[in-house]
């Protein structure tokens, strides 16, 4: 590329976006920039990460010995439906649509989101439920305490009589928490389906634009129908109606109909996207193309169909008929196909790869590998006579855990690791990313393993006291818990003061392709500004010796020079 | 790798031009995911009515077709008119637009009424059993979209008074328009479940 012709471009520094705080002000405003509104959903959810976190220390700091000794039975009861409702609603939704928020516009080449105004409303929708629901701690009756499912008619009993009660607070911030969810899918949706760089077709798109869009269109076909189901749950609560009271005609296990027909493929919304992060960062750490790319874009879709028709497996002992339980078997079933595809992707990616491990690498490779065990006890669980057999034990525990935490967690910290240095503008300590790893796989290992055992010989889930045989699976598993409590520490630790203080990081520190690699770090406000640039290949073209983009000599020297 | 100025240009895209079909996208993306909130509920209203052993109230006999049909009339007709209302504005008549576009509220308007006039003389409430429960919920949830319909639409009349208005397009009228549609289809399943299958 000639001189004159680069000099002829406008070189522009960052810039906020108008009318905006340029300090860290901006992070505490009704700013509409994706960047700004990304970090503000990754801080507020790690927050609440700790608050789970603490939730879940106290209920393992009970189970530790057998007898109910630490809290009363009732407090348990509302710790374990907070424990789940905190780290469902205001941490893993909140920090997956932060990377969305900071991904989405980068990845396709987008100034911003196509509603950035809706964008900002659905964030500041976080921190008002959260308020709700936290302020059912405070009020008579304690917090919502029939597990964060909420049956009926458990979740109907309000003994106090008040109208105001942990319950109704509950649902009343589940229901906040769907508007801000729908906000952000149409959001997100519209912005990749008509925001996108030209020549970025949809087969040129990176896998997490297609895993986000998967996860997406699920919570836009499957969340409104858990909020049918909770205003008709706040409706039997405090106005009257029975839908759900046998006594008046109405049906309890309805309710559980709607509940999983959303919130089992809300599992999905979560782990595409994780899926999607696994995409990007095995083809980087082990310079090598993804294998497959098209089967793994399409596979994703695959998830989304299927995962809209297996919910009843978590009824198979609600009274469901056989051939009802059969046909969900099959279904569920099913689904190890698409994901298996991608687990055979990644491996087929790393195989004779030049493998890098960096902390972002690790936490990708031991979600990998506590995804695949993840995945087995899935497939376990799908067997109708297995389920009838373990279900409502620790053994669901166990298996959940692993898919939620140890897959997904660890997929959200490599996330952020890989990330940091391009929407900060500075590295993080390796050896402390490398200490956190160390300490979250041996805890969360810990943790969660022994519970199969516990669940296998019978040990009721959501339970203050249990018979002493299971005492030393709840020993090391409490053991397990305090040790991912230690973990946040060099983790808090490394983001403060890498945020604060760490080395200014180039455009590209992983040598990376990807539009978002082309811009500096961080990015200015509107990312591309006036240059949009134009795709000629497909991603991952690691070893291929082929331009991501059109003229990328320009974008690699203005990022340099930002 | 050398380009001239021209082409530059031509390859790259200004970024700030903002689409005015994103807007429309948007909407059809939220009337999706809107239509399963009462799918869900026309499925609980299917699965209860089926299933609940008691599903009439004491003394109801069950539910009076005539007024609820006329409504349906007016409901129904007035889609056509938002139609003709959208025609009259692609073609730039503005006073036309306004005008249909006014007379669609007021059809909207009676159909909110009538459904007031027959919640009033109803003999049974939102806790008469699952009958008055799935009752109220459906059509008070369908009067919701009305009423959030008609506000739209007065939100639209008003704009079309602001100078330049439809420089960048139509989208707004469009959605609403799909909008008011939308409401007609669910009122079109919800008066076939609740009137018509008794």
């Amino acid at each position: 590329m000639s001189i004159s012709n680069y000099d002829a471009r406008i070189l522009k520094a960052p810039h906020p976006v108008p009318g905006a705080p340029d300090n860290w002000k901006r992070f505490f405003s009704f700013n509409t920039d994706a960047k700004v509104i990304g970090i503000q959903y990754i801080v507020t959810s790690l927050f609440f990460l700790l608050v789970g976190g603490l939730l879940a220390m106290v209920i393992r700091g009970e189970l530790i010995t057998p007898p109910a000794d630490l809290v009363d039975p009732t407090v348990y009861n509302g710790l374990y439906t907070m424990h789940g409702t905190v780290m469902l609603f205001l941490f893993l939704f909140p920090i997956l649509n932060g990377f969305n928020n900071l991904l989405i516009p980068t990845m396709i080449g987008a100034p911003d989101m196509a509603f950035p105004k809706l964008n900002a409303a659905a964030f500041w929708l976080v921190p008002v439920f959260a308020i709700v629901l936290m302020a059912s701690f405070f009020v008579p009756g304690g917090p919502a305490s029939s597990g964060w499912w909420s049956y009926p008619p458990m979740s109907l009993q309000n003994p106090l009589g008040r109208f105001f009660n942990g319950e109704m607070l509950w649902i009343t911030a589940v229901a906040l928490s769907g508007i801000s969810s729908i906000f952000g899918a149409i959001n997100f949706v519209t912005t990749i389906i008509r925001m996108r760089a030209p020549g970025m077709g949809f087969f040129r798109m990176p896998i997490f634009i297609w895993t986000a869009w998967a996860a997406q269109t699920i919570q836009l076909l499957g969340l409104p129908a858990l909020t049918g189901g909770a205003i008709m749950l706040l409706f039997d609560l405090s106005f009257g109606t029975t839908f759900f009271r046998p006594e008046g005609g109405g049906d309890p296990v309805l309710f559980q109909h709607f509940f999983w027909f959303y919130s089992h493929p809300a599992v999905y919304v979560l782990i595409l996207p994780i899926f999607g992060i696994f995409s990007e960062l095995f083809p980087v750490y082990a310079r090598k193309p993804l294998f497959g790319y098209k089967v793994v874009a399409l596979a994703s879709f695959g998830i989304t169909v299927l995962s809209l028709i297996v919910w009843v497996h978590h009824m198979f002992y609600s009274g469901t008929p056989q051939w009802m339980r059969n046909v969900f078997m099959l279904t569920t079933m099913l689904i190890a196909v698409p994901t298996g595809i991608k687990v055979f992707a990644w491996i087929a990616t790393l195989w004779r790869g030049k493998i890098r491990l960096t902390t972002p690498m690790l936490f990708c490779l031991g979600g990998l590998f506590n995804f695949i065990f993840a995945g087995i006890t899935g497939v376990m669980l799908a067997t109708v006579p297995i389920d009838v057999h373990v279900g409502n034990t620790y053994f669901v525990v166990a298996h959940f855990h692993y898919v939620i935490f140890n897959t997904i967690g660890f997929g959200v910290f490599a996330g952020i690791y890989h990330w940091f240095p391009k929407f900060t503008g500075r590295m993080y300590y390796e050896g402390l990313g490398k200490i956190h790893f160390v300490l979250t796989f041996i805890g969360a290992t810990l943790n969660f393993l022994p519970l199969h055992w516990a669940g296998l010989l019978g040990m009721p889930r959501r339970v203050a006291s249990y018979d002493p045989e299971f005492a030393i699976w709840n020993v090391i598993a409490s053991l397990g818990a305090f040790i991912l409590g230690v973990a946040s520490i060099p983790f808090i630790l490394n983001m403060i003061s890498s945020w604060a203080r760490g080395p200014k990081a180039p455009p590209n520190p992983w040598k990376a392709i990807g539009l978002e690699w082309l811009l500096p770090s961080p990015p200015p406000a509107e990312n591309f500004e006036d240059d949009i640039p134009t795709v000629i290949n497909g991603p991952y073209g690691y070893g291929l010796g082929k331009p991501l983009v059109d003229d990328e000599e320009f974008y690699i020297r203005r990022a340099n020079e930002a | 790798m050398t380009t001239s100025n021209s082409e530059v240009t031509l390859k790259h895209t200004p970024g700030h031009i903002k689409h005015d079909g994103h807007n429309l996208t948007g909407f059809i993306i939220f009337l999706c995911s809107e239509s399963i909130i009462f799918l869900a509920f026309f499925a609980a209203y299917i699965v209860l009515k089926l299933t609940s052993p008691e599903w009439l109230p004491e003394g109801v006999n069950g539910l009076s077709i005539r007024m609820p049909l006329i409504n349906t009339v007016v409901l129904v007709s007035s889609s056509f008119v938002a139609y003709l209302a959208e025609r009259y504005l692609h073609k730039r008549n503005l006073w036309g637009f306004r005008t249909v576009w006014l007379l669609t509220m007021a059809m909207g308007s009676y159909f909110v009424y009538g459904q007031y006039v027959e919640w009033s003389e109803l003999a049974f409430g939102l806790n008469s059993g699952v009958f008055g429960g799935t009752f109220y919920l459906l059509t008070g949830f369908h009067g919701l979209h009305v009423i959030t319909g008609i506000a739209l639409m007065a939100l639209m009349l008003f704009r079309s008074f602001l100078p330049g208005n439809y420089e960048k397009g139509e989208a707004g009228v469009i959605s609403v328009s799909l909008f008011w549609h939308f409401v007609d289809v669910i009122w079109i399943i919800l008066f076939v479940l609740i009137y018509i299958w008794q």
